[in-house]
C-alpha cells in the first residue's frame, strides 16, 4: 500500500446493509453509508433535523461542552435561509481577484520559505500555517492575527487525547469576546464588523448569534482545510508524475482538485436528528434518536464511482458530497477550492519534486470502522525547480 | 458556435455566442446571475440548474442518468431541467433558451 493512500473501511457495511451502529457516551448514531441515501437524508431536513440541543448533531456529541449554538450549522429552514443569505455574499468573496492575489502571495512565500529548508513537519509548517493565514483574507483582518491562529495548534477546538475536552477552546472564545468589544467600538471592514451591522429578520443579531458565526468558521475550516493541505502534498510527493501531469496540463486544475477532495473527505460524516418515526435503508429509526450522513463512505460508492478507491486526476462526472449536500452544504467551499486552485498552480510553478520522508497517520475510529483521515505528522522535503 | 439566450430570475434575457466548452462556462465568464458553477463543472454543485424552452428541449438532449439523480433532488425541478455544465456548446445548441433556475 501506497503511503498517502486512503482505504475505504465502509465498503462492506455499505454493500450489505448501508448502515451501521455507533455508539456515542449513550447517543448512539447510525451512519448512513451509501450515496444515494446520504443525499435523500441530508435533504429531508424536516425529517433529519440538525436543529437540537447544541453539539447534538456533531459526532462526537458536544452536548455536554457547549451550549453555544453554532450558526447556520445548527440551525433548519426557514431560519437557515436567512441567517445563510445574510453571510453568503461574505463567503463568496474569495471570487474576487484582490482576494486571489493576496491569497497566491501567501501561499508563493510559504512554498519559497519551506523549500529552502532540509525537511520540514508538514502539518504544522506548511499547512497549519497556510489555513491560518488565509483565515485572515477570510475574516478581513490584518495579517499578523494569522499568528495569533498558528498558536493555537492544531488542536484547539479538542484536544488530541480528549475530543471532549473543552478546556483548549477557551482560548478561541476569550479571543472572539475581545474581537467582538473591538469591533464595537470601532467597527472596521471584517466580519465581526459585518455582522455587528446586519439586519437579521428586522432586527440586530445578538452576540450570541454572532459568536456563533465565528465559532463556526473557525471549527469548519480548520482541521477539514489543514488535512485537505496535508493530504495534498502527500499525494504529490508519493505520485510525482501527477505533479509533473498538473504542470503540462492546467486544464485540469479544476477535475483533480474536485477528485483529491472526493477522495480525502475531510470530514467524515456529520450528524441528524430524527424528527419522527422514521427508517433508513430498512432499519427504523426512532423518533429524537441521532444518525449520521457518512460523506466519505458516500465518496466511494461503487454504484456512482467508476474505480472508487482511484484518484482519476481528470475524472469528469463526480458527483461527491465532501462538501456536504443540501442546505447546509458548506459555506466555506469556494475559500477552501480557492486555496486548492491556487497551492496547485504555486507547486506546478515552483516545485520540481516533493520528497517524503516519514509519517504519522491519523487514524479515526468510528464503531468498526478506522478510517484515515490525514497525519499527525508528515516529514517531507520540497526541491525546488 | 451557437447562440444561447439565458433568462435569469429577474427577467431580464441575455444571449451569449459560445465556441466551446460548457454551457456553464460560458454562463459564469459572463456574469450570468443564478449561475454561480461553483464545483466547476463536475456534477457536484447543481448551482448551474436551468430550465430548457419547452421548444428546445430535444436540441438540448437528455440528462445523464447521474444528472438525473442529483437534480431529482433539487428544487424547483421540472421536466425541462438540465445542470448546464453538462451542456457541451455545439452547433447543435444553437437558438436554445435557458431560463436559470434560481
Ligand atoms: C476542504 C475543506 C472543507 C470541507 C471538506 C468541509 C466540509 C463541510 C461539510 C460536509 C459541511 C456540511 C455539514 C452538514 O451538512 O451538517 C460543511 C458545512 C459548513 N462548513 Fe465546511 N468544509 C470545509 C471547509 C470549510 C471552511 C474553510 C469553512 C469556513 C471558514 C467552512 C465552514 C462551514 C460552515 C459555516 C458550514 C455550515 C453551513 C450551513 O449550515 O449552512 N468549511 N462543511
Ligand atoms: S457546475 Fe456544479 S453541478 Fe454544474
Amino acid at each position: 500500500m501506497k503511503h498517502s493512500e486512503h482505504q475505504d473501511p465502509f465498503e462492506k457495511a455499505r454493500r450489505e446493509t448501508g448502515h451501521s451502529e455507533i455508539d456515542d457516551q449513550n447517543d448512539p448514531v447510525t451512519m448512513v453509508l451509501r450515496h444515494k441515501d446520504v443525499r435523500k437524508c441530508a435533504h429531508a431536513w424536516s425529517t433529519f433535523s440538525s436543529e437540537d440541543k447544541p453539539g447534538r448533531i456533531v459526532v462526537p456529541s458536544e452536548v455536554g461542552i457547549r451550549t453555544d449554538r453554532q450558526i447556520p450549522f445548527e440551525v433548519d429552514p426557514p431560519n437557515h435561509g436567512d441567517y445563510r443569505s445574510l453571510v453568503e455574499p461574505w463567503f463568496k468573496r474569495p471570487l474576487e481577484s484582490d482576494y486571489q492575489d493576496k491569497l497566491k502571495a501567501q501561499i508563493s512565500q510559504l512554498v519559497d520559505d519551506v523549500s529552502q529548508l532540509d525537511s520540514i513537519e508538514a502539518v504544522n509548517a506548511f499547512s497549519l500555517r497556510l489555513q491560518s493565514r488565509a483565515l485572515t483574507l477570510l475574516f478581513n483582518v490584518p495579517y499578523e492575527e494569522s499568528e495569533i491562529f498558528v498558536s493555537w495548534g492544531t488542536h484547539v477546538f479538542r484536544s488530541e487525547d480528549d475530543p471532549l475536552d473543552s478546556g483548549k477552546a477557551q482560548a478561541l472564545y476569550h479571543y472572539i469576546d475581545d474581537k467582538i468589544a473591538e469591533a464595537e467600538k470601532a467597527p472596521g471592514k471584517d466580519l465581526i464588523s459585518m455582522l455587528l451591522s446586519a439586519e437579521f429578520q428586522g432586527r440586530k443579531l445578538t452576540k450570541d448569534e454572532i459568536k456563533g458565526v465565528i465559532i463556526l468558521t473557525f471549527a469548519g475550516g480548520r482541521d477539514t482545510v489543514i488535512n485537505m493541505v496535508t493530504n495534498t502534498l502527500a499525494y504529490l510527493a508519493d505520485n510525482p508524475k501527477a505533479l509533473t501531469r498538473l504542470r503540462e496540463e492546467p486544464e485540469i486544475h479544476n477535475k483533480a482538485i474536485e477528485e483529491l477532495i472526493r477522495y480525502f473527505s475531510p470530514l467524515t460524516h456529520m450528524g441528524r436528528v430524527a424528527k419522527k418515526d422514521t427508517e433508513v435503508c430498512g432499519k427504523p429509526i426512532a423518533e429524537d434518536s441521532r444518525i449520521s450522513l457518512c460523506w466519505a463512505s458516500a465518496n466511494r460508492d461503487e454504484k456512482v464511482f467508476e474505480n472508487p478507491n482511484e484518484v482519476v486526476l481528470d475524472r469528469k462526472i463526480n458527483p461527491h458530497v465532501s462538501f456536504g449536500f443540501g442546505q447546509h452544504n458548506c459555506l466555506g467551499a469556494t475559500h477552501a477550492r480557492q486555496i486548492m486552485h491556487i497551492l496547485l498552480r504555486v507547486l506546478v510553478e515552483k516545485v520540481e519534486k516533493i520528497e517524503h520522508i516519514n509519517q504519522k497517520d491519523h487514524v479515526e475510529h468510528w464503531g468498526e470502522f478506522d478510517r484515515k483521515v490525514g497525519y499527525h505528522s508528515i516529514e517531507l522535503k520540497f526541491h525546488p525547480r | 458556435m451557437a447562440k444561447i439566450t439565458f433568462i435569469t430570475s429577474d427577467n431580464e434575457s441575455v444571449t451569449l455566442e459560445g465556441q466551446s466548452g460548457s454551457v456553464m462556462e460560458l454562463a459564469v465568464s459572463n456574469g450570468v446571475k443564478g449561475i454561480d458553477g461553483d464545483c466547476g463543472g463536475v456534477c457536484s454543485c447543481a448551482t448551474c440548474h436551468v430550465h430548457v424552452a419547452e421548444n428546445d428541449v430535444a436540441k438540448a438532449g437528455e440528462a445523464s442518468e447521474i444528472e438525473a439523480d442529483m437534480l431529482e433532488l433539487e428544487d424547483n425541478v421540472t421536466e425541462a431541467s438540465r445542470l448546464c455544465c453538462q451542456m457541451e456548446i455545439s452547433d447543435a445548441l444553437d437558438g436554445i433558451t435557458l431560463t436559470v433556475a434560481r
